[in-house]
């Protein structure tokens, strides 16, 4: 106590009473990749507050999963026991075959289709690993009943959602031990961001201020889409 | 803090002169005339004046009548609208903030602009609880109580932007508004403290990299964020424009991230993971990617580059009147501080300098004017954001060279409207 005391009132004399509130907010220097951190800081000191978490709590809210199988449970699952809770909880919104019904997400095919005018991005045709499906399906569905499904269940859910997408036969089982040797079709689609070197045009030292470019044409309306709400639409406010 | 100077009169009038006609290819719409300007001397009294409203007659409101104040009636308009078509659901959803009504640079809390993935989570603050795992000496958990007793407590204004903001608009003019172009922005006083205190509490194991944000709320949302940028700015925020967070901001505690892509700034946030690398959870990969023209994707596409939009004039607020007008928009960067604006009422052929007012703050929304005099012509106007790093905000026909069409996030392209000689303003594309 009387030490938290203490660090708050050195932290008062380091900051001062002068300066206006955003002379703290100081501009930042341009952010490149994440690097190593520096080596050998010394530990900053424990204010004390909060307190140790317990192993089961832990337990139950780190459910993560990453694509190297770092996080996931012991259990299996069919194709074909997944087909079953595919049908009964999923099928609604997403299909018969994961085509998708209305506007809910699509989840198999567009293979190929990723270069194309109207790409389908899809688990197969689109998701790099397969640990995210396992891992989202787990967290986050079925939509408004989430962490409603068991470990098993997740497992076959995702082996007939890798069905649905060609990567697997109608007999395969997916399991902890399997998992990590299931490759997904756009494993090697992503690169990470390249804005600084591609887009490097984007900075200049001088931009046009005068006669820049030739006398404009319109050449699209919104007005002539006309798909934008009117004032009659939009939660109300009360 | 490098404001522009203020443009005279004499460059007001002046502001016009390099305006073209710009209107081939337009259906024919030249008959409409300008209205005339309501300064027009009445002929008569005005009975706003010469008879005694009631207002100026009766007893208005006691002071408890109204315990948590609201807008005036007669602003009702000035809401949150969406866009039904967008989403499947509106529990997995986003609305837009009215950016064509509002001035200056702080967003009011009932008008930030939703995005929810599983519906605005109801939160007892006594039953939420923070936790640090991972690659970390201690595992902890922190009550709310808890992180507003810690020392170095930060109030802060940042924007925040919506990847997808100005999505819909990739492949050409499609909603006429700037509160549906731009309108999944807000900028917020935060009150909280930075991530580090936290992370310092837990103590961080030598091979820590990559931190993960999770939320509490029905759709558990998950993001990687590398460690240095949650050492270097992130913040843990119970506050927002001097109270609480609001439920579907978050409450009761939110992360920021300040700069970068809004579906980062985890709310309700629950839990922080320490790792040695990505998570490469849903929205990190299905999506928040970047799908170019080649059929590959950019990944972790975190920052938000320089944007701006001129919200006075825009389609929903017309010019009304010819003579002074003034012309105002909002400017932001992810990389850092709003150095200059530039406007344009010819398309893109010529730029006059804006005049910025009010805190010019790193990774906040900037405010900028132009005031003007409308001779009635017809404009094509845009604004140009330029940043302290050098970069300067591309068209859209330069972010599509690069791009193609179906990359959905980051359009920071530069906006056309078309104000029209009777006022009216249009989202176009000029070419």
């Amino acid at each position: 106590m009387s030490r938290s005391v203490k660090a708050a009132l050195g932290a008062l004399i380091a900051v001062g009473l002068a300066g206006v509130v955003y002379a703290q907010q100081r501009p930042p220097t341009a952010s490149p990749a994440p690097a190593a951190r520096p080596a050998a800081a010394p530990a900053p000191a424990k204010v004390g507050l909060g307190r140790v978490a317990l192993p089961a709590e832990v337990a139950a809210w780190d459910t993560d999963i990453r694509p190297d199988g770092q996080g996931l449970p012991a259990g299996r699952g069919t194709v074909k026991q997944g087909e079953e809770i595919y049908q009964a909880q999923c099928a609604a919104c997403h299909g018969e075959f994961g085509e998708g019904a209305g506007r809910w997400p699509v989840l198999a095919g567009g293979r190929g289709s990723l270069a194309a005018d109207n790409p389908e991005k899809t688990i197969g045709s689109f998701w790099p690993y397969l640990s995210t499906t396992f891992d989202y399906v787990r967290r986050a569905m079925p939509y408004g009943n989430a962490r409603s499904l068991s470990d098993d269940e997740t497992y076959a859910l995702t082996a007939y959602l890798l069905f649905l997408n060609d990567v697997v036969k109608e007999d395969f089982e997916l399991s902890r031990e399997n998992f990590a040797g299931v490759r997904l079709p756009n494993a090697d689609g992503f690169y990470d961001d390249d804005r600084e070197t591609t887009e490097r045009a984007f900075w200049q030292a001088d931009p046009c201020m005068n006669n820049c470019r030739p006398e404009p044409r319109v050449t699209a309306r919104a007005r002539v889409i006309d798909v934008t709400p009117d004032s009659r639409s939009g939660p109300r406010v009360e | 803090m490098n404001r522009a100077p203020t443009v005279s009169r004499i460059d007001r009038r002046g502001f016009l002169t390099a305006a073209g006609a710009g209107a081939a290819g337009l259906a024919a719409g030249g008959a409409a005339r300008a209205q005339a300007p309501a300064s027009a001397p009445a002929p008569t009294p005005d009975p706003a004046i010469t008879e005694v409203q009631d207002w100026n007659r009766m007893l208005g409101d006691g002071v408890q009548a109204r315990p948590y104040g609201k807008p005036s009636s007669f602003e009702k308009d000035v809401i949150r609208r969406d866009v039904e078509w967008l989403t499947a659901s509106r529990e997995s959803s986003v609305n837009f903030t009215p950016l064509h009504a509002l001035d200056g640079i702080i967003t009011p809390s009932g008008l930030c602009f939703e995005r929810h993935h599983g519906g605005v989570a109801e939160i007892d603050p006594a039953k939420h609880r923070l936790m640090i795992n991972g690659l970390v000496d201690k595992p902890m958990v922190f009550t709310l109580e808890d992180l507003k007793r810690f020392p170095g407590r930060v109030t802060r204004a940042y924007f925040l932007e919506c990847a997808a903001n100005s999505g819909m608009e990739w492949r050409g003019a499609q909603l006429n508004g700037c509160q549906f172009t731009h309108g999944m922005v807000h900028n917020v006083w935060y009150s909280g403290i930075p991530l580090k205190t936290l992370l310092d509490e837990a103590g961080l194991k030598p091979n820590a990299r990559w931190l993960l944000g999770e939320g509490a709320d029905s759709a558990g949302m998950t993001r990687s964020i590398p460690l240095d940028k949650g050492l270097k700015d992130c913040l843990v925020v119970w506050g927002m424009n001097g109270e609480m967070l609001r439920p579907e901001q978050g409450y009761p505690l939110r992360l920021v991230v300040p700069g970068w892509e809004g579906n980062m700034w985890i709310k309700w946030l629950r839990r922080i993971e320490v790792g040695d690398q990505p998570w490469h959870h849903r929205e990190e990969t299905s999506k928040y990617t970047d799908l170019l023209a080649d059929g590959r994707s950019r990944r972790f596409t975190f920052i938000m580059d320089a944007k701006s939009v001129v919200t006075n004039p825009s389609p929903q607020a017309p010019l009304k009147h010819k003579g002074p007008n003034v012309l105002s928009g909002l400017a932001w960067s992810g990389r850092g501080t709003i150095k200059r604006v530039d406007v344009s009422i010819d398309g893109g052929r010529n730029w006059r300098t804006a005049r910025i007012d009010g805190p010019v703050l790193p990774m906040s929304l900037t405010r900028f004017y132009v005031d003007f005099d409308w001779d009635g012509r017809e404009m094509m106007i845009q604004s140009r954001a330029i940043d302290e790093t050098g970069y300067v905000q591309p068209t859209k026909d330069e972010l599509r060279k690069v791009r193609g069409l179906n990359s959905i996030y980051h359009n920071n392209g530069i906006q056309t409207w078309l104000v029209r000689a009777n006022g009216e303003t249009e989202n176009v594309e000029i070419g």
